[in-house]
C-alpha cells in the first residue's frame, strides 16, 4: 500500500485526526462507563462491611471521614446500626507498612471494641503465596484461616496486644511474611484509633500530653476543698472553681 | 496463507511467548495463578485484534515519519477502553490485574505485530493475525501460570490438587517465573517448531 509522502502538512493532519477521533471515542467510553465503575464500587463498599460486621438486618450509614487515622491517611468509619442500636462500626484503613507499600484493609468492631471481622481491600503490592494469603490467614479456621494464634477474630484492642508474637504480641504471624503481618497489625490498631479516636495513641508520643491537662482538672477539684476556698492559680483552676470564682466577683 | 493458517501461525509457528519471545514483562508478572494468566491473555487479545484491525485500515494514511506515535494512541487507545469496561464489569479481574492492564500499551506484541503485520496486510487478515498471536499468548500465559500455579501452592485454578505445604514457594515468586518460562520454551520448540 503507497503511505503518504511524509510532508509537514501530512505528518500534522493524521496525528491530528487520529488524536481527535481517540480522545473522542475514549470520552465517550468514560462517560457511558462512569455509573456502572460507581456502582462497582459502592456495591464492593457495601458487602466489605457486611462481611466485617456480620450482624444480620443491620444497615451502614454513609461513613465519617476521619483526617488523619495515625499515620497521616484518612480513614472512613461507617457505623452500623440495627433499630437505632449501634451494632458496630467498620473501618476502612490504608498501612504505609506493606511489604510492597500500602495496604486497604476494612474492620468490624463491635460496640464494646471486639474484632468481627476484616476484609482486606487491597493488599495487590504484597508477594503471592506470602504476604497476599493476609485475607484468610487471620480468619477463622471455618473461614479459611490459619487457626489457633493466628485468629484475630475475637480479639479486642482494648484487651490483647493486637501485634505479632516476634512483638511480643497475641498474633502469630504468616511463615515468612512477617513484615506482611505487621502491616495486618498496624493496619487494626489504625482502625481501632479511628474508632476510638483516640489516634494519638498509635504514634504513642503525644499520647502523655493530651493525658496531662485533664489530671491537672481533677487535682484542682480534688486538692482543693471546694469553689469557695480554691487557692490555685487561675490557670490551674478546674472549670467548676473558675465558675464559682467569676460568680463571686 | 489462509484465514485458517494465520491464527494457527500465531499459536504455533509464531507463539509470541516461546518462540519470538516478546511481552516478557506481563508474561512473567501475571502467571502467578492460571487465572490470572488468562486474563491477562484474554485482555492482550482483545487490543490485539481491535488494534490490528483500525491499524490496517489506516495505515495508508499514516506518513512513514510518524507511524509510530499513531499506532501507539491507537493501542494506547483500546487499552484505556478495555480497562474501564473491566472496572465497570468485571471489578473482580481489575482489581487481580492491577497495573499490569495498563502496561499493555507497551507490550511489545502489540506494537511488533501493528508494524510487521497489520499495516501491510487487509483487515480481515490483520484480526485473524490478532486472534492467532491472542490465542498463542493466551495459551502460553495460561500454561505457564497453570505450571506454576500447580508447582508453587499446588492447586490449578484454584482447585486444590496437592496441599499446598508440598509446593515449592519458589515458583510463585521471580525465579521460578524465568525457571518455568525457560523449560516450557525448550518443550515447546522441541516439539512444534524443529
Amino acid at each position: 500500500m503507497a503511505k503518504l509522502e511524509n510532508s509537514l502538512k501530512n505528518m500534522v493532519l493524521s496525528l491530528t485526526v487520529i488524536t481527535v477521533v481517540v480522545g473522542a471515542l475514549l470520552g465517550w467510553v468514560a462517560s457511558v462507563t462512569a455509573d456502572p465503575i460507581a456502582e462497582a464500587a459502592a456495591k464492593a463498599q457495601a458487602e466489605a462491611i457486611k462481611a466485617v460486621v456480620p450482624v444480620e438486618g443491620a444497615t451502614a450509614d454513609a461513613g465519617v471521614e476521619v483526617a488523619d487515622c495515625g499515620n497521616g491517611l484518612p480513614a472512613t468509619v461507617f457505623t452500623v446500626t440495627k433499630d437505632g442500636q449501634v451494632v458496630g462500626r467498620a473501618v476502612k484503613v490504608t498501612t504505609k507498612k506493606g511489604f510492597g507499600g500500602k495496604c486497604i484493609v476494612m474492620v468490624g468492631f463491635d460496640a464494646e471494641g471486639t474484632i468481627l471481622g476484616y476484609n482486606v481491600l487491597d493488599c495487590s503490592n504484597e508477594t503471592p503465596g506470602l504476604g497476599a494469603k493476609m485475607p484468610t490467614y487471620f480468619q477463622t479456621p471455618e473461614n479459611g484461616g490459619k487457626g489457633g494464634k493466628s485468629v484475630v477474630i475475637g480479639l479486642n484492642p482494648t484487651k490483647n496486644n493486637i501485634t505479632v508474637s516476634k512483638d511480643g504480641g497475641d498474633v502469630d504471624a504468616i511463615t515468612a511474611a512477617t513484615i506482611s503481618s505487621r502491616a495486618f497489625c498496624d493496619a487494626v490498631a489504625l482502625a481501632w484509633a479511628s474508632v476510638s479516636g483516640n489516634t494519638d495513641a498509635v504514634t504513642s508520643a503525644t499520647g502523655q500530653v493530651n493525658a496531662a491537662p485533664a489530671e491537672s482538672e481533677e487535682q484542682c477539684c480534688g486538692d482543693c476543698e471546694g469553689p469557695e476556698t480554691c487557692q490555685k492559680p487561675d490557670s490551674l483552676k478546674c472549670d467548676k472553681c473558675k465558675a464559682a470564682e467569676a460568680a463571686n466577683e | 496463507m489462509s484465514k485458517l493458517g494465520i491464527i494457527i501461525n500465531g499459536l504455533i509457528k509464531e507463539n509470541p511467548t516461546f518462540v519470538l519471545l516478546l511481552g516478557m514483562c506481563p508474561t512473567l508478572g501475571t502467571t502467578s495463578s492460571a487465572l490470572n494468566g488468562m486474563s491477562m491473555g484474554l485482555a492482550t487479545m482483545v487490543v490485539l485484534i481491535a488494534a490490528n484491525m483500525v491499524i490496517s485500515a489506516i495505515a495508508r494514511f499514516i506518513p512513514d515519519k510518524v507511524h509510530i506515535p499513531c499506532y501507539i494512541v491507537v493501542i494506547a487507545g483500546f487499552v484505556t477502553i478495555v480497562q474501564l469496561a473491566l472496572k465497570a464489569y468485571l471489578p473482580a479481574i481489575d482489581a487481580a490485574l492491577g497495573l499490569f492492564i495498563p502496561l499493555i500499551v507497551v507490550n511489545c506484541i502489540v506494537l511488533g505485530r501493528a508494524e510487521s503485520f497489520a499495516c501491510k496486510n487487509s483487515v480481515l487478515d490483520s484480526a485473524c493475525d490478532g486472534i492467532g498471536i491472542g490465542l498463542g499468548f493466551t495459551a502460553s500465559l495460561t500454561v505457564l501460570g497453570a505450571c506454576r500455579e500447580l508447582l508453587g501452592t499446588g492447586a490449578i485454578f484454584g482447585f486444590s490438587i496437592f496441599p499446598e505445604n508440598f509446593g515449592a514457594l519458589t515458583f510463585v515468586l521471580a525465579p521460578g517465573a524465568f525457571i518455568t518460562l525457560a523449560y516450557l520454551s525448550a518443550i515447546f520448540n522441541k516439539l512444534f517448531n524443529k
